[in-house]
């Protein structure tokens, strides 16, 4: 492959043989010693000889190895003539996050945390098989599916702001769940409103440093030591046997496709066909319960907050998904293109006045919300119109492991636990094991990811957070 | 002899499984993926399930056996504990897998961690031995 540094801060692999675009990798020197260790610039170069693809195949500063597109990819498809593809939308299907700020500081705050983390652990299930106390019928899932973050303030959890300050009003309208089978709906019955496992958490963060004041401002970010959340989470069982299904589907349906590829999890639906709309249709459903599920979390953590803090206000600033693919509109070779627009833990990036922001943020540009790892900084950055020009609207969505879950083993989650409290950071999990795999240790350095973002243009730093509680699965 | 083993995975679990043949093999694949989530060997085996299973390839037989027992520990908590009975057959152009389970409750152990997908991801199969990426 021929590799070639543009600028600090981005790469590109030149379009060669069967290549249909080049790579465009947004990353620095730092970084990109990652990305030669492991398949992912592979990965992108397969993602651009796909058919219908444009402009480029896509690498955000946090890019590594993943299954079909590697984690941090995007890429957009023609509508007619290009292809939707479950592995350029990962398993966890809208996982993403959400971010509400509170009046509160860290001196209020941090006295209490120990009984606040109780509380919240009790509202919000979470590890393995948690179970909600939300019982849905069968109609009840078909309009969750239907109606998102809707059919939670309808059913009298939320606030208004919670639902339409996120992307799609937490709500995409091509959802069907006819499109959805009965596995995927039986994964999904019990488990509307709670966190699950792994890099899932809930934390209670507090403001370190703003770089952008006027803009966090607009964001509800006031002051340095304000307490905010943030919901990290996605369709849980139900998303992921979606993303299953319809792998299984493609594949049954077009073998000599399937065996055709570098990666069977690479598999497509070619644009224009029954099967691409009916995966679009599914994966709106669960995309859905995604932001339904943090818009009942949401809420349980305000009520949470309440009962520890009395009169507290909890507000929403938005939210976010990471794995999903949209319908979009981009500006190819000067012409507006449809596209399905697939973000592999990426991060939307949408400048101001974009159509598809809220009111709210139509001044600022979008925020966007990317996490740290357990016991890290997290921040916040807002959209630019470099993104849209330069990365389809996207930027980077976290840390991304540096070590396998075996090799944390090397450490005693009670250690862990001990070395964050000297910090000041509190964990309640359910699982040890669970606390040693996430360990700061772990995961990369999400500082870089965020300085690259920044230096690229693609998404500017507004404000960065520390945790102060944590709430692992 | 052991069954089986987890090789180096940056972001996910890979296990390795061994069996004198590929019902056994497939048996230790199974109880590698849930023993990531808790020892197995503790796990009493107390509620039984059967699973009947057909696909048009052998890969994608051992992609719905292992998901077909994912289903049943999100819908059930069920924890895998041991598998008696289980056959593989090829009939026509279909691979038929008829198998009983036996486990318990996640909410009886110490349980850890998730498991959301099954992956193609290096899958690889022989009679005595498979490899197989469960993303978590």
């Amino acid at each position: 492959m021929k590799l070639k540094k543009i600028n600090d801060h981005e790469y590109e692999i030149e379009k060669e043989g069967d290549m249909n675009v080049p790579v465009k990798i947004f990353s620095s020197e730092k970084l990109m010693e990652n990305l030669k260790g492991d398949k992912s610039l592979q990965q992108a170069i397969n993602v651009s000889k796909l058919p219908g693809i444009y402009k480029a195949s896509c690498m955000c500063p946090d890019a590594h190895q993943g299954y079909g597109f590697s984690i941090g990819g995007v890429a957009a498809f023609d509508i007619k003539k290009g292809l939707i593809t479950p592995g350029g939308i990962g398993f966890d299907i809208n996982c993403g996050v959400r971010l509400l700020t509170t009046n509160l500081t860290k001196e209020q705050v941090e006295p209490k945390i120990k009984e606040l983390l109780e509380v919240l652990f009790k509202r919000v299930p979470s590890g393995v098989g948690s179970e909600s106390k939300i019982r849905l019928t069968d109609a009840q899932l078909d309009s969750v599916l239907k109606n998102g973050g809707q059919w939670v303030l309808d059913n009298g959890y939320g606030t208004k702001d919670d639902v339409e300050l996120a992307e799609e009003n937490s709500r995409m309208p091509e959802a069907d769940p006819s499109k959805v089978s009965q596995k995927a709906k039986s994964r999904g019955r019990k488990q509307l409103g709670t966190l699950g496992a792994g890099n899932h958490f809930l934390e209670i963060q507090i403001v370190d440093e703003i770089f952008d004041e006027a803009i966090a401002k607009e964001f509800g970010i006031i002051k340095k030591d304000q307490i905010v959340i943030m919901i990290h989470c996605g369709s849980r069982g139900l998303g992921h046997q979606v993303c299953s299904d319809y792998l299984r589907r493609m594949e049954e349906e077009n073998p000599e496709l399937a065996d055709s590829l570098p990666e069977r999890d690479l598999v497509y639906a070619p644009a224009g066909t029954e099967l691409a709309e009916d995966y679009f249709k599914a994966m709106s459903a669960a995309a859905n319960y995604a932001w339904a599920n943090r818009t009942v979390i949401a809420h349980e953590v305000r009520e949470g907050f309440k009962q520890v803090f009395g009169d507290v206000e909890v507000l929403p600033v938005y939210d976010v998904a990471h794995n999903i693919a949209k319908k979009e509109k981009h500006i190819i070779d000067g012409e507006e293109k449809e596209v399905y627009l697939h973000r592999k833990g990426a991060t939307r990036s949408f400048p101001p006045g974009h159509p598809d922001l809220p009111e709210k943020y139509k001044k600022t540009g979008q925020p966007v919300l990317i996490p740290g790892s357990m016991g890290t900084s997290s921040y916040i950055l807002v959209g630019t119109q470099k993104a849209m020009e330069e990365s389809f609207g996207s930027t980077a969505h976290g840390a991304g492991r540096a070590m396998s879950r075996h090799a944390t083993r090397q450490f005693r989650a009670e250690d862990i636990k001990k070395e964050l409290e000297e910090k000041h950071i509190y964990v309640k999990s359910a699982s040890w094991k669970g606390i040693a795999e996430e360990c700061p240790q772990a995961y990369k350095d999400i500082d870089e990811v965020i300085k690259v973002s920044h230096e690229a243009g693609i998404g500017k730093l507004v404000a960065k957070v520390r945790p102060l509680g944590v709430i692992k699965g | 002899m052991k069954k089986f083993e987890y090789l180096e995975h940056t972001a996910d679990v890979k296990i390795k499984a061994y069996g004198n043949n590929l019902e056994e093999t497939f048996t230790n694949v199974a109880l590698g993926m849930f023993n990531h989530l808790t020892d197995i060997e503790k796990v009493k085996p107390v509620i039984k399930h059967e699973l009947n299973i057909k696909a048009k390839r052998v890969k994608s037989l051992l992609y719905d056996f292992l998901e077909d027992l994912l289903i049943l520990l999100d819908t059930d908590g069920f924890i895998l504990n041991k598998i008696e009975k289980i056959s593989i057959k090829e009939e026509g152009e279909e691979f038929i897998l008829h198998a009983i389970c036996y486990g318990d409750s996640y909410k009886n152990y110490d349980v850890n961690g998730n498991i959301k997908s099954i992956t193609y991801n290096d899958m690889e199969i022989t009679d005595k031995e498979i490899i197989v990426v469960v993303d978590v």
